[in-house]
């Protein structure tokens, strides 16, 4: 590992895309902060901030930090298994394979939680008897620089999911931005990431640099918004299928699928069928689906999970116990993505808490 | 090769307008099929029978009543198109009050009028195959419901909510972020999210998804600044027939 | 994702909404399968939807039979000989014929149920003297409904083989009514009896719990599950049931696994 300071990002920015990576990292758009491709440091959210709460995101201006916010609306998942891929064409009967797109891109302010969704990711796609040749390219395509988070958000829990605030693996390069003076602690967790850190214009690190890390990151576990009780949740869950807490939640329960959507882990998809009418070529897409969407279950013409509460007991009971039984991990990072973007304000660890 | 009609009834023609602006493609939709009644687009009247019947605009009058029947018997396969065709359009908002009075306000001779009291779904009167909401309907699933047709296979024209294609565009949910009313949460997914990218929120044009909870989705609405007045009118707009009563959920 | 191209070697209508399709690769060989596995049969253009392996031509090819119940079974039952079929697979878990070795053997089947158990009756014809007494029972709509009428018959002279209907026609002799009257009908020894079960998840539900009753243990009645299945290789997430994917831990699953699964309503 090494580490160093930083005092500037442009200089990393430009050698990212010396390598032939497109930058993607958080700006303030559309009024949120999200991920889009970065021109320079200066396209960073420095002085902006996030208030979040379950079913409210509200753009702030902050103080002196760029990365003083928490989670982003939008998971990395997008760049590991877009929302719409095509598998393969047929015509005349001959299946043509088509060339997967796995374009190169450094993802610049990944969080803890991010990288903790990668790894469960990882499993899903990656780690069963058949692997996703697809999801592999996209994901060796990505160079992955997190930041650590020092203002977790309002529904943040990765500290009792032990998957943040600090990022301990999973990263070419880590920063942790540090006050007085403005500078960036970098540490590689790759050769790849050592190479390039070596290359950068900075100074040792020292103790108090450390020390200073540290702390940021202490700080931060201290601020969680929102706590989860793991222990015993696994078979908690299964032991509850006929509680009556899932029929009280489906009446607040939009079964609009947003959770799943903005969930980094969620990988839950549908094959559609497409034909071309200009050439009679015959097409399928892979596309994100919903356990909240009723075709998701259909058997026979007939849903099986027809009512709402079914399928928010799905939802929960695979983040926090079925998927410890496929993948040994929970289904959750702690991100709280889905509170915060629920239309509802629907409140997992709140939910959790009520089926104890 | 398969034989199309389209069909109008009380309209706007945008959603058979969305057959000609298919440009590129209606070039590829012309070869595969042949467009035998299209008064929109052509004055040739090809006699049916029809395979593909494309039926927009929803009945208002006495003719209506006969001429859809008409359609019906002449056509394989009936397909709706647009909220006029599918629940009534914004012409059904006289549902909630008197035509007749309507009538005496607009027009001079009211009694040349000869309409129906209420303006009804295509499938109130005949059976339907498919039914395309959307006001105007979606040039891409349009295209869907025709190479569906000719391949036999079910349209995919999914039933779950706007949500699902918002969030695949990349859109920041523009309630939880903004506090802007949208009806995406109960709304059918068709339209690629059209308003919500552009900061706006969904006047639910495409009708109630397949499990709308309205009652949520109001609890909501009225915490974002909503009265009763604005929740009645949100809803009351294009998808009066199938929104129903979800003002008062 | 990607499937390999299958022409059909032969089509044969089983009953008026069942065709049974003989597929064989328009390159290489099928690859070898186990009795209860599936395959991913794709009409080009239309879709894919998972079919069970019923059986192994003479010439090699995959025996599968489908029901036209939706676009894309319609499609698949449309096709002709020489047409080309998208195939993925096989997939899934099997019927577990070694740990019925030595004991009475029950199968039963509802409706099209009686396909993916094909290959399980064709090996207990072939070596019926690896296992006890061989009972098979099924239950179907009407007399026009029933599958391989003319396999039944020649199984009828191996095995005990006892078919109830629904709604009988004038001519139908038989029993009529649910299947579980069968079991009751039918010789086994419950301790050392395997049971293979495969049909519409009442009737499965109902007759592993009439084996249970009786006495059959849980771990010894294994049935076919079925789920919406997008993938067939556990990634597209339809067809979980619990903690299980039905694709690769199933379709076929022994009755200690499930029973708790399928008591929860829309689980």
């Amino acid at each position: 590992m090494e580490q160093a300071v930083l005092t500037s990002l442009d200089p990393l920015i430009g050698a990212l895309r010396e390598h032939g990576y497109a930058v993607v990292g958080p700006t303030v758009r559309d009024g949120v902060i999200r991920f889009c491709e970065l021109g320079s440091a200066a396209d960073l959210p420095a002085g902006w901030t996030d208030e979040q709460a379950p079913g409210a995101y509200r753009l702030r201006e902050g103080g002196e930090p760029v990365f003083g916010f928490a989670a982003s609306p939008d998971s990395v998942k997008r760049f590991t298994h877009p929302p719409r891929s095509t598998l393969f064409r047929m015509r005349d009967g001959v299946p043509e394979a088509v060339p997967v797109e796995a374009p190169k891109v450094a993802l610049l302010g990944v969080r803890a939680c991010d990288l903790a969704g990668l790894a469960v990711q990882d499993r899903v796609f990656l780690g069963g008897r058949y692997p996703d040749e697809a999801y592999r390219a996209r994901r060796a395509a990505l160079f992955l620089i997190a930041v650590n988070c020092a203002v977790p958000g309002g529904t943040c829990f990765c500290a009792s999911m032990n998957t943040g605030p600090r990022a301990t693996s999973g990263f070419d390069l880590a920063l942790t931005e540090l006050t007085g003076p403005h500078r960036f602690l970098a540490e590689s967790g790759s050769e790849r990431g050592a190479t390039l850190l070596e290359a950068l214009p900075s100074r040792p690190a020292t103790d108090a640099d450390r020390q200073a890390a540290r702390q940021v990151s202490e700080t931060a576990e201290q601020r969680m918004g929102r706590h989860v009780e793991l222990d015993g949740v696994k078979e908690r869950l299964t032991e509850r299928r006929e509680s009556p807490v899932w029929n009280e939640i489906a009446s607040r329960c939009l079964t609009c699928a947003n959770c799943t959507m903005v969930c980094p882990t969620c990988f839950c998809a549908t094959i559609e069928d497409g034909t071309d009418l200009a050439d009679g070529s015959a097409s399928r897409a892979e596309r994100w689906d919903s356990c909240f969407t009723l075709e998701f279950t259909e058997l026979g013409g007939a849903p099986v999970r027809s009512s709402g509460a079914a399928r928010y007991r799905q939802w929960l009971t695979h983040k926090f116990s079925t998927w410890v039984d496929q993948f040994g991990t929970y289904g959750c990072v702690g991100c709280g993505r889905c509170i915060t973007w629920c239309p509802t304000g629907i409140d997992i660890t709140e939910e959790l808490e009520r089926l104890r | 090769m398969s034989r199309l009609a389209v069909w109008k009834f009380a309209s706007c023609d945008g959603c058979q307008l969305t057959l000609l602006d298919c440009e590129d493609e209606l070039l590829s939709v012309a070869a595969q099929v042949d467009i035998a009644y299209f008064l929109e687009a052509s004055s040739d009247r090809g006699a049916g029978p029809y395979d593909l019947s494309l039926v927009e605009g929803s009945i208002t009058t006495p003719d209506d009543l006969e001429r859809i029947k008409h359609v019906r018997r002449v056509s394989k396969h009936l397909v709706t198109i647009g909220a006029c065709a599918t629940a009534g359009g914004v012409q059904a908002l006289r549902d909630l009050a008197d035509v007749r009075e309507f009538a005496a306000v607009v027009y001079a001779r009211p009694d040349y009028i000869r309409t129906l009291d209420r303006s009804t779904p295509v499938s109130a009167h005949v059976p339907v195959d498919f039914e395309l909401r959307g006001c105007p309907i979606d040039r891409g699933q349009l295209l869907e419901i025709i190479g569906a047709f000719l391949a036999g296979r079910r349209p995919v024209v999914p039933a779950h909510s706007v949500c699902v294609e918002c969030k695949a565009r990349g859109n920041p949910c523009v309630l939880a972020a903004h506090g802007t009313p949208c009806l995406g949460p109960v709304t059918q997914a068709g339209c690629g999210a059209l308003c919500p990218a552009f900061n706006r929120g969904c006047f639910g044009c495409f009708g109630p998804m397949e499990s709308p909870n309205a009652a949520a989705l109001n609890a909501r609405l009225r915490a974002a600044g909503m009265d009763d007045d604005e929740l009645g009118r949100v809803y009351r707009t294009f998808n009066v027939t199938t929104f129903g009563s979800s003002s008062d959920a | 994702m990607i499937p390999a191209p299958y022409r059909v070697r032969s089509r044969r209508p089983d009953r008026a909404d069942t065709v049974t399709l003989t597929l064989e690769p328009v390159e290489g060989t099928c690859p070898p399968f186990l009795p209860g596995q599936f395959t991913m049969l794709y009409a080009p253009g239309v879709g894919e939807i998972p079919i069970s392996i019923s059986g192994r031509a003479r010439s090699g090819g995959y025996v599968q039979t489908i029901r036209a119940v939706g676009a894309v079974s319609r499609a698949l039952c449309r096709m002709r000989r020489g047409d080309i079929v998208g195939v993925r697979g096989p997939f899934g878990t099997s019927w577990d014929l070694a740990a019925a070795h030595g004991l009475d053997v029950v199968v039963a089947a509802g409706g099209l149920g009686l396909a993916p158990l094909r290959p399980v009756i064709r090996e207990l014809e072939a070596h019926g003297v690896r296992y006890g007494r061989i009972s098979l029972i099924a239950g179907t709509r009407t007399p026009a409904t029933l599958m391989y009428p003319r396999e039944l018959a020649r199984w009828g002279r191996d095995f005990d083989v006892q078919v109830t209907v629904d709604h009988p026609d004038r001519a139908w002799k038989g029993p009529t009514g649910l299947i579980t009257k069968l079991v009751g009908r039918i010789v086994f020894e419950p301790r050392r009896t395997y049971a293979f079960v495969c049909g519409p998840e009442v009737m499965m539900r109902a007759t592993a719990e009439e084996l249970l009753r009786r006495g059959v243990p849980a771990e010894r009645i294994a049935l076919s599950l079925e789920r919406n299945m997008k993938c067939g290789i556990g990634r597209c997430g339809h067809c979980q049931l619990g903690p299980l994917f039905t694709c690769l831990d199933g379709p076929v699953l022994t009755y200690d696994r499930v029973s708790a699964l399928m008591e929860v309503k829309q689980l």
